[in-house]
């Protein structure tokens, strides 16, 4: 408690980006504590440090994992399955893990070797509550590499994935970003994947396209377009490709189409009652569309929350755009953010408690960066800064990475990264590139 | 003399024999009388360009191209055999027995090209033909692109304050100027119809600035109403930040983002 108001001190001071509320978002619910010893080579080698720090970085970092602090361990660790007795008090009985003060729910230990000029990994994974060995191995596997640090990389990676993979942490691999390209010389729609490959033009207007969203189960794509003279909503079938029916109301602006996580419904922004725009809801092609926001003041951006399906974010201003908070209803209007600055691009967690936005807090007006709040106490970690504006931000499906758009480059393009700043990967470098949504 | 001695050339017998007969002529006593050997037909004997034994004819008498368009020139091009006097008409005389010569006739002409000789008079004739050039399609001042120029030279912008749709006075007063420029307008022009852009400068959010440009066209055209232009001809779109018209990032650049815009509709 004390540790987390002292964080959230150091935050509002503006001196420290924060660990404590990006952490929480790791916790699905279930992070059993994992311990995982430092490795060592049979056959010497310099590398062995660059394998302990890959290894356990890449299983912190999934979040997956609360990680047991080494200075906790016990003096003798074990490095093969025979080296386990049934009780040791020095490290090499499982009880010595399971208990305090370690209090490990898994150990991941083993050794390498170099053979026939090959880096050999031995790691096992072991669930040191059970009580042999037989029952607690979970994972008991060589890698192979080249004995280098190079090598000693590739096998800490593959070790830690398979670990990752048994506690369902998803790699990306078949997940797509939509977003927005003007490299074309106008603004249209692109897809790529996860890792920036394949990028792809889908509209071909040569107007102004912008304003992707996805569809929960990926199927549908909605957006806006100029192509008929002002600001309208388009819904694309993402497998063939082709324009499905949307009934646009009559206004001035539609904008801002999300989907309702059930995917039965848009949430759009509207001028059609004759003033601001209001966040209204509709069928998929528009039809059956009812008013949700009520204020003299323009909203725009409205996300509803995965988890309640009830709860909706969106951004209203003026004076100076906030994060709000209202239920499908219009009622229980609340303000989320905390009057400072202007905030923008609301995007909520799979967890219903976390939500990325943009926010100009601390900076001058225009100088944008992401941020990462837990909605419950409202309390927030700053994700990016002194690195350009950053904004759009969108989590991929694995509620551990985001994408976002930067200018730290120069141009605007399309980045990735753990939620904690680590795997920090850009996507895009051909013109401006904008708005990126993160389908499965 | 002359023409002897060629009609001879092939018969070196026969110079000597004649160079011979004049020598012994000159040394007096007599001398029979030589006769010149037959000369060889078709041996090699470059038959004289005025030989008076062959009719005149028209080698070549050609006009390229053929066809042009008014304007355009073109090239007569001749070549004629055993001729004294050639000339080709329309204004083009005498000329030699082969040659060239630009010509930019008006419209389709023939020309005929006469050649003379001691054996007779051959003609010759090429035609040019001339086609009227296609029309030039010269902008005639259609009412679209005089409204353009109504429209972009007479009305100004109104500006805007950060986040706001509040009509400043400078835009009070440019607006009144403009409400008197669209009822000219609408009076030289009257099935046409203006557009009121607004738009936002680069600080804000993107979706929130599409809103609030919205509003600064409204606020524009309200206000354009109230001072007695017709709403219906007041057409309105917001472009957010999409359309800067500058993208330094000074204020003076903001400044001149944050406006209401008019185009005429298409």
């Amino acid at each position: 408690m004390i540790k987390r108001i002292a964080l959230l001190l150091l935050v509002l001071s503006g001196t420290a980006s924060g660990q404590a509320i990006t952490a929480d978002i790791f916790k699905g619910g279930n992070t059993p504590n994992m311990a995982v010893i430092d490795f060592r080579s049979s056959s010497g080698g310099g590398y062995m440090s660059t394998f302990n720090s890959t290894l356990f970085a890449d299983l912190q970092d999934s979040g997956l994992f609360k990680m047991v602090p080494k200075s906790f361990y016990p003096l003798q660790v074990p490095q093969r399955p025979e080296d386990f007795k049934p009780a040791s008090g020095q490290g090499l009985a499982m009880a010595d893990w399971a208990g305090s003060p370690v209090n490990a729910n898994y150990l991941a230990y083993g050794y390498t070797a170099v053979q026939n000029g090959q880096l050999v990994l031995y790691g096992w994974l072991y669930d040191v509550a059970q009580q042999n060995a037989q029952a607690a191995q979970v994972i008991g596997s060589r890698y192979f590499g080249t004995p280098d640090d190079a090598g000693a990389r590739k096998v800490a990676h593959e070790f830690a994935n398979d670990i990752i993979a048994k506690f369902g942490g998803g790699t990306l691999a078949g997940s797509k970003i939509y977003f927005v390209s003007d490299r074309t010389g106008a603004k249209e729609i692109w897809v790529m994947d996860y890792d920036g490959s394949n990028q792809r033009q889908l509209t071909f207007y040569k107007s102004i396209a912008i304003q992707p969203s996805v569809s929960p189960d990926g199927t549908k794509l909605a957006f806006v377009s100029y192509d008929k003279g002002t600001p309208r909503i388009v819904m694309l079938d993402t497998v063939t490709g082709r324009p499905l029916q949307f009934y646009n109301q009559q206004a001035s602006v539609n904008e801002t189409p999300s989907f309702s996580p059930d995917g039965k419904e848009l949430y759009y922004a509207s001028t059609a009652a004759g003033k601001e725009a209001q966040i209204y809801a509709s069928n998929l092609n528009g039809t059956n569309f009812r008013r949700i926001g009520v204020a003299k003041a323009i909203q725009v951006e409205p996300k509803v929350n995965p988890k309640n399906g009830s709860q909706i974010a969106f951004a209203q201003g003026p004076k100076n755009e906030q994060l709000f908070l209202m239920n499908t209803e219009g009622a229980n209007v609340e303000r989320l953010t905390n009057g400072e600055g202007e905030a923008a691009s609301p995007s909520w967690h799979s967890d219903g408690q976390h939500m990325l936005f943009a926010w100009t807090r601390g900076y001058a007006t225009g100088n944008w960066n992401v941020f990462l709040m837990d909605v419950t106490t409202r309390e927030y970690d700053q994700l990016t800064s002194s690195a350009g504006r950053n904004e759009n931000p969108n989590w991929a499906p694995d509620g551990r990475h985001l994408a976002f758009k930067s200018n730290r480059t120069g141009k605007w393009q399309i980045w990735t990264m753990l939620a904690n700043g680590n795997q920090l990967n850009r996507l895009t470098n051909s013109g401006n590139n904008e708005s990126p949504v993160w389908s499965k | 003399m002359k023409k002897r001695m060629r009609m001879l050339k092939t018969s070196g017998i026969g110079i000597i024999c004649m160079a011979a007969a004049l020598t012994i002529a000159g040394c007096g006593g007599k001398v029979k009388p030589y006769t010149p050997p037959t000369p060889t037909v078709g041996g090699g004997v470059t038959p004289p360009s005025d030989n008076g034994s062959l009719k005149p004819t028209v080698l070549q008498f050609t006009v390229e191209p053929s066809v042009i368009e008014r304007g355009q020139s073109a090239t007569l091009r001749w070549s004629v055999n055993n001729a004294t006097t050639i000339s080709i008409d329309n204004g083009i005389g005498d000329v030699q027995s082969s040659g060239t010569r630009r010509i930019t006739p008006a419209e389709t002409t023939t020309y005929r090209l006469s050649a003379s000789g001691p054996q007779g008079v051959v003609n010759g004739t090429t035609t040019v033909t001339v086609t009227n050039p296609a029309p030039v399609t010269t902008p005639t001042p259609t009412n679209k692109s005089t409204l353009d120029q109504e429209v972009n030279t007479l009305l100004q912008d109104a500006y805007f304050d950060y986040d706001s749709n509040q009509i400043r006075s400078d835009a009070r007063d440019a607006l009144a100027k403009d409400a008197d420029s669209l009822k000219k307008i609408f009076a030289d022009f009257p099935t046409a119809s203006v557009i009121v852009e607004g738009h936002c400068d680069e600080r804000g959010s993107a979706e929130y600035n599409l809103g609030l440009a919205d509003q600064r066209a409204s606020a524009t055209k309200e206000y354009l109403v109230s001072l007695g232009v017709p709403a219906a001809k007041l057409k309105t779109v917001s472009y957010g930040k999409e359309r800067p018209q500058c993208t330094e990032a000074t204020e003076a650049c903001y400044q001149k983002n944050r406006r209401a815009h008019f185009t005429a509709a298409q």
